[in-house]
């Protein structure tokens, strides 16, 4: 039997209301053959009632009474599809600027970004919004879909100039690869088949894109960071391992090693997992790490080799992005978790914020409001373990939580 | 050295992941473990996460006392080779001390009492995390919701007002009387689970293979004869080869015709189908458009 080898591809998908975006994930599930007979019954039958002329693929991913309702995308919704080269997650998450907290969401664990742009509109702040978006939270790749090109007459002039503006806009972003796709998702040309309308283009379909782009090389295999999150114990073996996720570089048996906060030196004696023994551990593997010398270590504390050890401070600087009603301010106390690591933080000053809609940073701003974007710098209870969220998302994120309701309000991205 | 892992190696270390987080920040978690296949894979996963040492939690078994004999005889088998604490809660004592009325008909179905038994065991156990099997590729409502849901003091979902889950960062936190459903299987699909079961070489109940019984058809779907089913006018019974590819209570799960009976041609026809699981299978979802929404919003799992 043809078993699971194929790799794991996340992506998000962006747009704004009428930008196509669920048309352009109905038509990646439609032609890629992934949609089932009574789901697109349903469809069919959805698309009539609705009047619609011909099957609208957009009703395939909507989730939620209401947002069939009012035709929005509110939450993020998790679609899965394979192909023989990839097995992709895309998170469809929505384009408002009201649900920018529920973006940044699908965002956070994208390996590429789907940005999807209006051929009749050109690039607009949304879309640049997206794309900032994307990019603050590390996205490595970025794909600019060029939607509706049937409505341009399939013009090329159009399609350059828009890659034109786009381009000129992402001199101003951290990013390594962005590639463009003029495509139809309502057609279906430069999807996942080639366009027999647009044979001045010279590219792949957007699909062959997604199974192709690299994304193994994204990850931190240089610097070993693994957050321990629980103590296994068993007595009558004596047995006491430590469990994580390993979150960067590769670690092996023998390797001399830190635990932070401690400082302490010991050396990893085995890595152990449910079916034996491995030879190394490196991201994303949950493994556990038995050590040579009886230390004190647990929940919350980060093991790295003793060479490359991150950051260890109660003061940092960190992009946040704002998720609740009451404003981030100075003097504002939150409960904040790092990795698998729990402390509490003072907000000691806000030191900019940065307009989503022109990128411009404004330096004098006093608080950060539901959605904003802005850097904050905070003092945490205890010192924490961090590097800068460019080099690496794990352990350069953490979220901040009101301490009275509960909710995560903030995203932090350690500058 | 490529240092990449194959799509379902990310999956189950995500999985491992997130069942220990819930074990180091919640103080009661329980594992919903009905012997279907979902909730094998997530038996598995606890095993992946906490041996050598036993799971910090016990396993939970809501039975509406109308599920299949082989799965019953599975799980109590299964929960003995684990070694485990099994808690069973009953639909049948919620009926018999008045919690919840039995729907009557030849369509009845204990699908929607089972929500009242999962709440009170929860509340009487003080249970303040539950894992459940649940994927997103099931059903549209599932593809919205959080790998960590929270669920108020009536256990109910606010799908418009979800907590933002960002990286792999889960945020724990809950008041007195409110829980949180997990689900670490999220981002596994229907496939994924069938290929892990066959890498893990993982026992699954009989059921799950093309065997030949005595069913009925009803409202397109197949169902077995049972005690627990009445037959309305014009249905007659017949011996087919069928298998079942969910597992619930034989009141609302039918059958596929097939004749995979082997764990290889079992994934073969996954691979192959052209209906949804839940579309093919559950009676439960085809109330309505967003039948299990308003479940879930009531406390389903």
């Amino acid at each position: 039997m043809a078993l699971a080898s194929t790799d794991l591809l996340r992506l998000a998908t962006a747009g704004s209301v009428d930008d196509g975006k669920s048309t352009l994930i109905g038509r990646l599930l439609f032609d890629a053959k992934q949609v089932l007979t009574d789901q697109l019954e349903h469809v069919e039958e959805a698309s009539r009632r609705r009047g619609a002329g011909m099957v609208d693929l957009s009703l395939l991913v909507d989730g939620l009474r209401a947002e069939r309702e009012q035709g929005i995308t509110i939450d993020v919704a998790y679609r899965y599809f394979a192909t023989p080269q990839r097995t992709f997650i895309i998170a469809d998450t929505p384009g408002h600027v009201q649900y920018t907290r529920n973006m940044v969401t699908g965002a956070s664990t994208a390996d590429l970004a789907v940005i999807l742009v209006d051929a009749r509109k050109g690039v607009l702040e949304q879309s640049k919004r997206h794309a900032y978006i994307s990019t603050l939270l590390g996205i490595p790749h970025l794909a600019v879909a060029v939607n509706k090109m049937d409505l341009v007459d399939y013009s090329e002039e159009t399609f350059d100039a828009i890659v034109r503006d786009f381009c000129d806009f992402a001199q101003g972003l951290n990013v390594r690869d962005i590639a463009y796709f003029p495509i139809s998702a309502k057609h279906g040309d430069n999807v996942v088949e080639p366009s027999e309308n647009m044979p001045w283009y010279g590219g792949t379909p957007l699909l062959e894109h997604l199974e192709s782009v690299e994304v193994a090389d994204d990850r931190n295999l240089d610097e070993a960071r693994f957050p321990v999150q629980w103590v296994i114990r068993d007595h009558e073996s004596d047995y006491r391992g430590y469990a994580g996720q390993v979150a960067g570089g590769i670690l092996r048996p023998g390797d001399e090693v830190l635990v932070l906060p401690s400082r302490t030196r010991t050396r990893i004696s085995r890595l152990d997992t449910f079916d034996g023994p491995v030879d190394e551990a490196f991201a994303p593997m949950s493994v556990t790490m038995l050590l040579e010398d009886e230390v004190d270590v647990s929940r919350g504390d980060l093991i790295c080799h003793v060479d490359d050890a991150p950051e260890l401070e109660r003061e940092l600087v960190a992009t946040i992005c704002w998720m609740t009603d009451a404003p981030l301010r100075a003097g504002g106390r939150y409960a904040i978790k790092h990795a698998t690591h729990a402390a509490r933080a003072i907000v000691e000053e806000v030191v900019d914020h940065v307009d989503i809609h022109t990128l411009k940073s404004d330096p004098g701003a006093s608080e950060l409001g539901l959605n904003d974007i802005g850097r904050v710098h905070l003092r945490t209870s205890k010192p924490l373990a961090f590097d800068p969220y460019s080099r690496n998302r794990a352990t350069g994120s953490f979220i901040l939580i009101d301490e009275t309701t509960n909710d995560t309000v903030g995203a932090g991205m350690i500058c | 050295m490529t240092a990449r892992l194959t799509h379902l190696n990310a999956l189950e270390s995500e999985s491992i992941h997130i069942m220990r987080e819930v074990a180091a920040e919640l103080s009661r978690p329980v594992l919903l473990f009905s012997g279907g296949k979902d909730s094998i894979v997530l038996l598995r996963l606890a095993e992946k996460a906490f041996r050598p040492g036993r799971f910090p939690f016990p396993l939970m078994h809501v039975d509406t006392g109308h599920n299949f004999p082989e799965v019953i005889e599975f799980r109590d088998r299964r929960v003995g080779e684990i070694g485990e604490q099994l808690v069973v809660a009953s639909v049948q004592e919620s009926i018999d001390r008045g919690r919840v009325t039995e729907e009557s008909g030849p369509r009845a179905s204990r699908n929607r009492l089972q929500t009242t038994t999962l709440l009170d065991a929860i509340e009487e156990h003080g249970f303040d995390a539950a894992f459940g099997g649940a994927r997103r590729d099931e059903e549209r409502a599932r593809a919205k919701e959080r790998i960590f849901s929270f669920r108020d003091d009536f256990g109910g979902w606010d799908p418009k007002n979800q907590r933002p889950e960002l990286w792999s960062i889960y945020n724990g936190r809950i008041r007195r009387g409110e829980s949180v459903r997990v689900f670490p299987m999220s981002n596994w699909t229907e496939l994924d689970v069938w290929e892990y079961i066959a890498v893990e070489g993982l026992e699954v109940p009989s059921i799950y293979f093309a065997h030949e019984r005595e069913v009925f058809a009803r409202d397109g779907m197949l169902y077995a004869t049972s005690e627990h089913m009445q037959l309305i006018d014009g249905e007659e019974p017949f011996l087919a080869s069928v298998r079942y590819r969910t597992v619930g209570d034989m009141s609302c799960t039918g059958a596929v015709r097939s004749t995979a009976a082997d764990l290889g041609t079992v994934v073969a026809e996954i691979a192959a189908t052209r209906i949804t699981e839940r579309g093919e299978t559950r009676a439960d979802d085809r109330v309505s458009e967003a039948a299990m929404e308003d479940r879930k919003v009531a406390g389903y799992f």
